[in-house]
């Protein structure tokens, strides 16, 4: 803010100087510029240092030395909740707690993106079907969500709905080995019985999706020169499959489905994602899937009348128009706004705190903050995580770009 | 060119839009070799009646065979139909993300299943004739407007049509294009295809047709061969259509 | 030439086969258009039979309405609650101070209600003198607000912007977040286009550091971070500093905006006006930032229905926004258990806001389609 008002004035003032003494130096543009830039230099670091000073001698005041010594100490809080990294009270240091809400993060951040994406391409395709109730709905759907506050939407389904509805543990709602209770979602979790078998049937199943990969090629190159194509998806998943569970057996079961049985009161075995994360989960699928339906409508709407009409006109069936002019050129459309809203979601994720699940801003610049005081250094780490998120959504947005760049031009 | 051997008949064809009575009670068949220009001001229903025979617009009444075959909800039909019958439109409608070359050999892949090598063998071999072999491997947004209709041209041609229809072919290029567009269009008449053009060239339809049907009002006005509707319109309508186009 | 001319004659314009038109003919073609489509359909209106009467029963024809504390709700729980957002509606709206001192309250409405007449004007095609009306809105009427609102002027009591809430803090935040976002938005625009590679970089890396970072690490950083920075004895206001924070954020949004605006406008503008000798700031306020705003509107109105939403984050740093006081109010003892109806108020609210705003920017997005088209 402080740079953009200076860069006015240097300008305007300049300018003015300039007007008076018409065979000065000064007029040289470049050398203008030149002088305004490393005023502007001067101006930006001379800020930046100055209110670091004031901000590590303010904290001394406070009796918080700035220094990351506090990463090894041992965080006298309880995370309740991390899948990834063992949590112990009373062992788990700081550093620990951070990782925790890192992982914590991208793991409602990946189940959301996948769920989102799931549900904003089912209400996009509502949306632009040909089904005047379902148009209407999606609509309906689309101007709902995507108007409320975020936050808002958490609390609700949290607070007023999941909270104050969802059966106790002993009657739970059944999904196949999924249930859902007031207390979270319960899931089935592998557990590995034998480490090396495990490892080996993991290998197999990665030669035969690599195999199928493979064979994707030779199938595409054989239609090529042929003209006759095989059905690649079903045989490769078909056989993937039959490799899977035959190995499976034949390895002895080096691993264990631990399904959620319900026990006295509450559920033994199994995992269990707690309630906020079930609640955080479901409302950022909710609202960025109207995000991402809208993107979806506007690129199949991007898909010209006249696209249509070639395609029928050259005898390409619906599926064929579809699979071949549709989706290509809509996909065109829909990716690069789609790829934005995985990195909204993932900084929307942050909204954690309001229902106490144990994220990155939660456990970090919330709890973490308090506890130790060492704002400077918590602050930052918080937003360089952030950073780095959303370079990496630019970097990879560009490439896409450059490749579609590529076969345009 | 006898009436017996026509390739397509339409009898009593009535189309709407909405309301609006876009075509009125059309008869007319065309013969295998046949070369039709159909004119008229805009609105008359010209272009609704070709992209009627291929299904690109559903008419309510009467009946359109094309090749013996009636055109019918029956989609297995259509699709034949349409392998058929070329198209070529006013703003060409060429797949922006695939290049001129695959462009051409889609439908051949796709709908004929040949293969790779033989549908761009093909491709090739028109887009030579349509002189622009060079362009094969651009985008068409890498192509000037009439590059792109002589590329839509040859898209229809892979198909190895029976019939081609053409939809103001020259009306969105700039003239110095429409030459070599209408070109392209005299030598394909030459090789003896069935041709359907709705367009304003009168020098063309001239040079090409062995009719010119003038509609207006959803109607078919009158037809006749080149010189006597040019130097004998029966119609005053006509008539006046010719003296506007004409002086222009 | 002349030999026998025959008169054209047209037949009549016959109406279609009945079932080709008016609604049997839509029914037919928009739901039961084929097997899948007659499916979907079903299903559809199997889901409306069952979901929206029993919801139209809950919250309409069974709900409580009368009376003035939560016995009359407890007595019927099969209809929602209103009579509990009828009796805090004051709290809702203009948050504690007003709600306990209802003399004041005209002061708000009344904000409210200028705002309102300043606004309609604007969203209308054909009024006169929009950009004088845009800059007393902008202008002109924070003051008036500031003064009226928050009193201590003019022998109007005092009443702090901490002791605000209810939608009259959410809107003061976020028109205070636009209002002040703005100018710096604009300068940052401009920077980021500027041919100085300093310039260049330092309005991008601010652009992108605020684009980057969730708001609420921002108000975290606001409410923790602020008072650090400057030597002590400097004191902020709670809400002054979640307000500083909405700026800065903001100011990243509404620069991309701006620069798209930009981004559209002809080469040839910059061009003319180079020709006529003006230099670069005669040129970019003259010539450039009145086109270039206008086109990108749409883009600052659809930043700022985002702000809007985003402004209930403050309630996580403890502001009684509108979110808030919903929320609070539902765990109060006078009316725990009626939470629906508390979220069901406050996103209502939000909900016509945002949703106004975006119809709105719609519009005007239309608008300056056809506009282009034509010339």
């Amino acid at each position: 803010m402080v740079k953009g008002i200076i860069a006015f004035g240097q300008y305007f003032l300049l300018d003015k100087i300039v007007g008076r003494s018409p065979s000065n130096i000064y007029q040289n543009p470049k050398f203008r510029s030149a002088i305004i830039q490393a005023i502007l230099v001067f101006i930006v670091f001379y800020t930046f240092y100055s209110l670091y000073q004031t901000t590590v001698f303010n904290l001394e005041e406070r009796g918080i030395k700035t220094s990351t010594s506090f990463f090894d100490q041992v965080a006298p809080f309880k995370v309740g909740f991390s899948p990834f990294l063992n949590f112990e009270l009373g062992e788990t240091t700081y550093i620990e707690v951070f990782y925790i809400g890192v992982l914590n993060t991208l793991l409602v951040a990946v189940l959301g993106i996948i769920a989102a994406t799931l549900l904003g391409f089912f209400i996009g395709i509502l949306r632009s079907s040909n089904n005047w109730l379902a148009q209407k709905f999606a609509l309906i759907y689309v101007e709902i969500f995507r108007n409320m506050p975020l936050l808002l939407q958490i609390m609700f389904w949290n607070f007023a709905i999941f909270l104050a509805f969802l059966p106790p543990p002993k009657q739970s709602l059944e999904f196949g080995a999924f249930y859902l209770n007031g207390r979270g979602l319960q899931t089935p979790v592998p557990i590995v019985e034998n480490n090396f078998l495990f490892k080996v049937w993991l290998g197999i199943l990665i030669f035969s999706i690599i195999a199928s990969f493979i064979f994707r090629n030779w199938a595409k190159k054989r239609r090529d020169q042929t003209g006759k194509s095989l059905p690649v998806l079903g045989i490769s998943l078909s056989v993937i499959i039959i490799i899977g569970i035959s190995s499976f057996y034949i390895l002895g079961k080096p691993f264990a489905v631990d399904l959620p049985v319900l026990g006295k009161f509450n559920f033994k075995g199994g995992g269990q994602l707690p309630l906020p994360l079930f609640s955080l989960w479901f409302a950022l699928t909710v609202y960025t899937s109207a995000f991402i339906a809208e993107n979806v409508r506007a690129g199949i709407a991007s898909v010209s009348k006249g696209q249509i009409e070639a395609a029928r006109s050259i005898g390409l069936t619906r599926p064929q128009m579809v699979k071949l002019i549709i989706i290509p050129q809509a996909l065109r459309v829909i990716i690069p706004p789609t790829i934005s809203q995985y990195l909204n979601l993932t900084k929307n994720s942050s909204l954690a705190m309001a229902v106490g699940y144990e994220e990155v801003v939660a456990v970090w610049a919330n709890i973490s903050l308090n506890q130790t005081g060492q704002a400077l250094i918590i602050i930052a780490m918080t937003i360089i995580f952030f950073e780095i998120c959303s370079l990496f959504t630019s970097f990879i947005l560009n490439i896409y770009n450059r490749r579609i760049q590529i076969t345009e031009r | 060119m006898t009436k017996s051997d026509s390739i397509i008949k339409i009898s009593k064809l009535n189309k709407w839009y909405g309301k609006f009575h876009a075509l009125k009670d059309i008869d007319l068949s065309v013969g295998r070799t046949e070369k039709i220009v159909i004119c008229g001001p805009s609105g008359s229903g010209k272009s609704t009646l070709i992209r009627c025979i291929n299904r690109l617009e559903v008419h309510q009444e009467g009946s359109i065979q094309v090749d013996g075959i009636e055109l019918t909800d029956d989609i297995k039909q259509i699709t034949e139909i349409r392998s058929d019958v070329g198209m070529v439109f006013q703003h060409f409608n060429l797949f922006p993300h695939l290049t001129v070359l695959e462009n051409c050999s889609l439908a051949p892949i796709w709908v004929r299943k040949k293969s790779k090598v033989e549908a761009e063998e093909m491709a090739m071999q028109l887009l030579e004739k349509v002189r622009i072999p060079d362009q094969a491997d651009k985008y068409p947004g890498q192509l000037s407007g009439g590059q792109q209709q002589r590329v839509a041209i040859a898209r229809a041609l892979c198909m190895q049509p029976r019939i081609m229809l053409f939809d103001e072919p020259t009306s969105a290029l700039d003239p110095e294009m429409i030459k070599e567009v209408l070109e392209t269009m005299i030598e394909l008449a030459d090789s003896g295809m069935t041709m359907i053009v709705v367009t304003h060239e009168m020098g063309f339809a001239n040079r090409v047709a062995d009719r010119i049907i003038f509609m207006d009002e959803g109607q078919i006005v009158e037809q006749n061969d080149p010189e006597s509707f040019f130097k004998n319109p029966e119609s005053d309508r006509t008539k006046l259509f010719l003296s506007q186009i004409l002086d222009h | 030439m002349t030999m026998n001319t025959v008169k054209f004659e047209k037949l009549p314009d016959r109406l279609p086969p009945v079932n080709t038109v008016g609604w049997v003919a839509w029914v037919k073609q928009n739901l039961f258009g084929s097997v899948s489509n007659t499916i979907i359909t079903l299903l559809f209106f199997y889901l409306i039979f069952l979901y929206i009467p029993p919801f139209l029963e809950w919250s309409v024809f069974n709900a409580n309405i009368s009376g003035s504390d939560r016995s009359i709700c407890d007595e019927n729980r099969s209809g929602a609650c209103w009579t509990f957002i009828k009796v805090r509606m004051e709290q809702l709206l203009f948050g504690l101070y007003f709600a306990q001192n209802p003399d004041q309250m005209w002061r708000p409405i009344m904000a409210f209600i200028v705002f309102g007449g300043l606004l309609t004007p604007l969203a209308i095609d054909r009024t006169p003198y929009k950009k004088w009306l845009l800059l007393i809105l902008l202008v002109a009427y924070p003051i008036f607000f500031i003064s009226l609102v928050g009193g201590g002027v003019f022998g109007i009591p005092k009443s702090d912007a901490s002791e605000w809430g209810g939608l009259l803090l959410t809107f003061t935040l976020a028109f205070v977040g636009i209002v002040l976002a703005l100018p710096l938005g604009i300068l940052l625009a401009l920077g980021r286009r500027s041919k100085m590679p300093v310039v260049r970089s330092f309005s991008i890396i601010y652009i992108e550091f605020w684009r980057g970072t969730p708001l609420i690490t921002i108000l975290f950083m606001a409410s923790v971070m602020l008072p650090l920075f400057f030597p002590s004895g400097v004191e902020f206001d709670k809400v002054v500093r979640a307000m500083i924070g909405i700026t800065l954020f903001q100011s990243a949004y509404t620069a991309e905006a701006v620069r798209g605006g930009l981004q559209a406008l002809d080469k040839g503008q910059t061009e003319a006006s180079m020709a006529l000798g003006m230099g670069y700031w005669q040129q970019t306020i003259f010539i450039i930032l009145p086109q270039a705003l206008r086109i990108s509107i749409p883009s600052i109105v659809n930043t700022f229905i985002a702000l809007f939403k985003d402004t209930s984050l403050v309630s996580i740093i403890g502001l009684l926004d509108l979110l808030k006081i919903a929320q609070n109010s539902s765990r109060s003892l006078d009316w725990n258990g009626y939470d629906i109806e508390a979220y069901m108020f406050a996103g209502l609210v939000f909900w016509i806001f945002c949703f106004g705003m975006s119809i709105y920017s719609q519009k005007l997005e239309r608008k300056l389609d056809t506009d282009r088209n034509v010339e």
